[in-house]
Order: C-alpha cells, then sequence, then structure tokens
C-alpha cells in the first residue's frame, strides 16, 4: 500500500530537499496518491476529525497554560480570570472543555465503527490495539485536566479516581501517596498533573502518528470487509478522501460550534463553579459524561476491589478484541446474528452511560449489573461462540462488485 | 576485516557486557531520585506533625471535624444511647467485625476519633445520616454506625482510627 512513490516534484528547489529528505514523497505516498477503498462511507471520515480535534486541543491548550497557574490558591482564580479577563478566554477555554466532549464522542463513533466492522481483525491488530492505547491516554489527558480547573468537582474526581489505586492489596496506600505527593489530594497533584497534561497530547500525537503508519502498512478497512483487489477498488486519497474528510470535519465543527456558543455550560458539572474545598464532597459526585459507562461498571459491583478490576478490565478487553472475535467474516453486514448483539451492546454502553449519572439504588443498580454482565459477555462468550455457530451471508468478490450491485 | 584475533574479540565482548552493565545499573540508579520526588516533600511532611484537640467544647452528641495531615479527623462526643447502640451490634455479622470497645480508649467509651475518610474511594462522610446514625456517604452509599464501622455499602473497611492519645481528661493529641 505505502508502495513506491511515483512523487516527481518539477521544482528545482523540491527536487533539492527530494534528495536530502524524501518527505515530499512520504507526503505524497501517504496522502495524495495513497489508494483508499472506493465504498468507504461517513464514518471513515472520524480519523480524519479526531486529528483535528487533537490539533484543536493542543493549540487552545497551549495558549490557555499561558494564563493558567497551577496553585491550589490560584488555579480556580485563573481560570476565572480566563473566562473573564482574558482576549477572548472564554472563547479558548469553551473551545477546549467542549473539545474534549467532542473528541471523546469522536472517539466513540470510531470505536463502534472498527467494532461493527471488524476493522480489528487480522491483519489490523497492531493498528487496534494502538487505538486502544490512545484511547488509554485519551482518558487520563482528560482526567487530569477536568482536576485543573480546581472546582468542587476537579478536587473530588481527583480524590475518588486516585483513590481507585488503594484497592491494591499491600502497596496500594503506598501507591496512593506517592501519587498525590502528599497526605491527600493537594497542590504537589495539582502541579504534576498541570506538567502531565501538558505531556499527554504530545505523547498521544506520537502514538497517533504510528497508528497512521500501522493504518498506512495494512490498508483502510472498508464497509464490505473484504480488502482491494485490483485497482477498480480503490481511489487516490487525493482529491476523494481529503474532500470528504475536509467537509465532515466542517460539519462535525458546526455541532462543536453549537456547543461553544449556545450551550457550553450543558457538559460541564454546575459544582465545578465552586472552588475545590477539601472539607466537603458534594452531595452527588459524577464523572464527565464520557467515563459515565465506567463509573456504572464500577458501581455495579459491591466489593471495593472487584469494582476496580471490572473498570479497568473493561477497558482492556478492547486490546484483546482481535483474538476474541473468532469469525472470519470481518464485516457486520454479512454477520446478521453479530448485528444483533452488537446493538444490543451499544444500547448498553449508551445505558451503562446513563446509569453512571443515576444515584447507585434501587433499580439502577439492578439495571447497572444486567449491563455490566452483558458488556463483559459480548466480548468473552458472544463474540467466540458467534464465530463457530453463525451462518453468514454471501460476502461479494470484490469492493467494486459490491458498490456496482448496490447502483440498480 | 579478516585479521580479527581471538584476544581482541574477548576485549570486545568485555567492553559490550561492562558497558551495558554500567547503562543498567545507571538507569536503575537515576530512578530511585526520578520516582522518589514524587513522594511527600519535606514540608509536607513537616506540616504533618501531631496536633493537639480541647475536647471541653464539644456538646454532648456533636461531632467536629479537624485536620490533621490534610485528613479530616471526626471527634464524635457520643450519647449514652449512641453508645449503647454501637455496643449492643452483634460483631459477627459486620462487614468488617471490630468490637466497639477496639474502636475507642479503655475509659473513654464517649469519645470516637476516627479518620473522616469513606474507605471505599475516599470522599467524605455526612455525619448524623443514615440508617446507623453514624455517617452516610454521599458518592456511592456507603453507611457507618454510631462507632463508625461499616454497615452498608461497597466500603470495604470501617473508618480508619488515626494514632492518637489521651493527654488529659479533655484533651487528645493526633498523630
Amino acid at each position: 500500500m505505502s508502495g513506491h512513490s511515483t512523487y516527481q516534484p518539477q521544482n528545482k528547489a523540491l527536487q533539492w530537499l527530494e534528495k536530502r529528505l524524501p518527505i515530499g514523497g512520504l507526503i505524497h505516498s501517504s496522502f495524495v496518491a495513497y489508494p483508499t477503498p472506493r465504498n468507504l462511507n461517513y464514518l471513515w471520515t472520524f480519523g480524519g476529525i479526531l486529528s483535528f480535534m487533537l490539533g484543536v486541543q493542543i493549540v487552545t491548550g497551549i495558549v490557555l497554560a499561558m494564563h493558567y497557574t497551577p496553585n491550589v490558591d490560584l488555579a480556580f482564580k485563573s481560570v476565572e480570570g480566563i473566562m473573564r479577563d482574558v482576549n477572548y478566554g472564554w472563547l479558548l477555554r469553551y473551545l477546549h472543555a467542549n473539545g474534549a466532549s467532542m473528541f471523546f464522542l469522536a472517539v466513540y463513533i470510531h470505536m463502534f465503527r472498527g467494532i461493527y466492522y471488524g476493522s480489528y481483525k487480522e491483519p489490523r491488530e497492531v493498528l487496534w490495539i494502538l487505538g486502544v492505547i490512545i484511547y488509554l491516554l485519551m482518558m487520563a489527558t482528560g482526567f487530569m485536566g477536568y482536576v485543573l480547573v480546581w472546582g468542587q468537582m476537579s478536587f473530588w474526581a481527583a480524590t475518588v479516581i486516585t483513590n481507585l489505586f488503594s484497592a491494591i492489596p499491600g502497596v496500594g496506600d503506598a501507591i496512593v501517596t506517592w501519587l498525590w505527593g502528599g497526605y491527600a489530594v493537594g497542590n504537589p497533584t495539582l502541579n504534576r498533573f498541570f506538567s502531565l497534561h501538558y505531556l499527554l497530547p504530545f505523547v498521544i500525537a506520537g502514538v497517533v502518528v504510528l497508528h497512521v503508519w500501522a493504518l498506512h502498512v495494512a490498508g483502510q478497512n472498508n464497509p464490505t470487509g473484504i480488502e482491494p483487489k485490483s485497482d477498480k477498488d480503490t481511489v487516490p486519497f487525493t482529491p476523494y478522501a481529503t474532500i470528504k474528510d475536509g467537509f465532515f470535519i466542517a460539519v462535525f465543527m458546526i455541532l462543536l460550534a453549537w456547543f461553544v456558543f449556545y450551550i457550553p455550560n450543558y457538559l460541564i458539572h454546575p459544582d465545578n463553579y465552586i472552588p475545590a474545598n477539601p472539607a466537603v464532597t458534594p452531595a452527588e459526585i459524577v464523572p464527565e459524561w464520557y467515563y459515565l459507562p465506567f463509573y456504572a461498571i464500577l458501581r455495579s459491583i459491591p466489593d471495593k476491589l472487584l469494582g476496580v478490576i471490572a473498570l479497568f478490565s473493561s477497558i482492556l478487553i478492547l486490546a484483546f478484541l482481535p483474538w476474541l472475535d473468532t469469525s472470519r467474516v470481518r464485516s457486520g453486514r454479512y454477520r446478521p446474528l453479530f448485528k444483533q448483539f452488537f446493538w444490543l451492546w451499544v444500547i448498553a454502553c449508551i445505558g451503562l452511560g446513563w446509569l453512571g449519572s443515576k444515584p447507585p439504588e434501587g433499580i439502577y443498580v439492578v439495571l447497572s449489573r444486567l449491563f455490566t454482565l452483558y458488556y463483559f459477555g459480548f466480548f468473552l462468550v458472544v463474540l467466540p461462540l458467534l464465530g463457530i455457530f453463525e451462518r453468514t451471508k454471501p460476502v461479494p468478490n470484490s469492493i467494486s462488485e459490491s458498490v456496482l450491485s448496490a447502483k440498480h | 576485516m579478516t585479521t580479527v584475533s581471538s584476544a581482541e574479540h574477548t576485549r570486545r565482548d568485555f567492553l559490550y557486557i561492562a558497558t551495558g552493565a554500567v547503562g543498567a545499573v545507571g538507569t536503575a540508579a537515576v530512578l530511585v531520585p526520578l520516582i522518589t520526588q514524587m513522594n511527600p516533600d519535606a514540608s509536607t511532611i513537616a506540616a504533618g506533625a501531631p496536633i493537639e484537640v480541647d475536647l471541653a467544647p464539644i456538646a454532648d452528641g456533636q461531632i467536629v471535624k479537624v485536620f490533621w495531615r490534610s485528613k479530616p479527623i471526626f471527634i464524635f462526643h457520643r450519647s449514652a444511647k449512641e453508645i449503647a447502640e454501637a455496643q449492643k451490634v452483634n460483631v459477627a455479622s459486620l462487614p468488617d467485625p471490630e468490637p466497639d470497645s477496639a474502636r475507642v480508649k479503655k475509659g473513654h467509651d464517649q469519645w470516637l476519633v476516627v479518620i473522616g475518610i469513606c474507605t471505599h474511594l475516599g470522599c467524605i462522610p455526612l455525619a448524623h445520616q443514615g440508617e446507623y446514625d453514624g455517617w452516610f456517604c454521599p458518592c456511592h452509599g456507603s453507611q457507618y454506625d454510631t462507632s463508625g464501622r461499616i454497615r452498608k455499602g461497597p466500603a470495604p473497611k470501617n473508618l480508619a482510627l488515626p494514632p492518637y492519645a489521651f493527654l488529659t481528661d479533655s484533651k487528645i493529641r493526633i498523630g
């Protein structure tokens, strides 16, 4: 796929550079001549959207750091200063805060798409695992960024999340003290979170490069799940994918702009506009919406250690997906039973998200347990068995055949 | 290229292994400060010195909150009814079995001193709430009794006891 470059610059200066550093050829073969399946739908634009959102977060984050003070006495004030005093500070902070939400929304669509179309299957296992690593890094980054605001929710989120590690037998408490740099969440904690929150997006960018590299070695999956066999199955990345990605990035930005300009605080918990108070826990604490499903899994298990293990397993299990799914048919399009279980699983994920925002009592606990059971059952029971028992529909011979037969 | 003698080969092997060993030891040594710097620093430890608390102003049935090492400490002046409630419980039926006598200092049954941090995930429980007249944690619904013992909910352990001692009948030192 990432074969020989046909890049032959006419410009003398570019020719000079190409002889010394063939970067033009690399860009040309990766983003211009790169063959992309002709049948990609709009779900395939989320990789581009995610790259763009990472850029938005890094740019707004760097400028926010110019006005932010990572000290327990000044952090909340400096954020309010950004909102009220800094030129366009309100816009930059709302872009950054809502940008994080849109980033997670995009990554969830990207992941659901990958699971539906079997994009994790051979030969894309490493590509998929790199994606899981990016997702873990995003979660860590998002969490630490949320703490920096140093409101009530920030402080107590930091307390609850770091305390997850206290469940580790023996060394748990020592690890938590080490994470805090004190006897509770305090100034040393805030300081190191700021340092790491600035670092991790660049680590993400690095892993994204590996992710794209792995993608360009294996080639993109497509809605049929069959590999391109001839030139008829592919179109060049530019202009086809470039325009499509660009167009949908613009559409997605309308959504971000709608949040930023019309409901900037819709996704921000009002308690986070109260400065952090280590003496009082808010009446109800909930994480940001994008962590709610995992929070529901944690709470559904009435044992501390097992709850924490379930929480981490629910994310790490994704890395084993390529080997848990035993079916030889890649795309969900030709797997009638898988389709039903998949959508049930999507409902379970969204249901867990809803339950994570509810108090842990009564029917909510029962539902959380059922959905948690299905969440894990999908990976550990349904996917391994479907590969054996499912009667799949016939798969077309080629991408072009599938596309042309659909035209009737 | 063809004249590599066995003696040179041995010397190069030695250099290879020695360099590798120095590199490994050096990496391990440099990890110590890099990791340890994240532990509590000297000023944090110094600020964690023991504190003295005068119990005289705490009324019967009142719970006060003081801070020691950034942790809230609940000092509960228990009423006769609350002491009786704590003592009559069947210890074997508790999730973290501990008799009330092990939770207070001998001869000071009316004073319960506990670290006010839910043993589940570190929230601060609310006083005089829940089904057991003790504490209720708003985060995940753990309930503690008048002895600070876990009775219901996801917390695995009773509220921890800080190190403390009675200096006089109405004064304690925590730490």
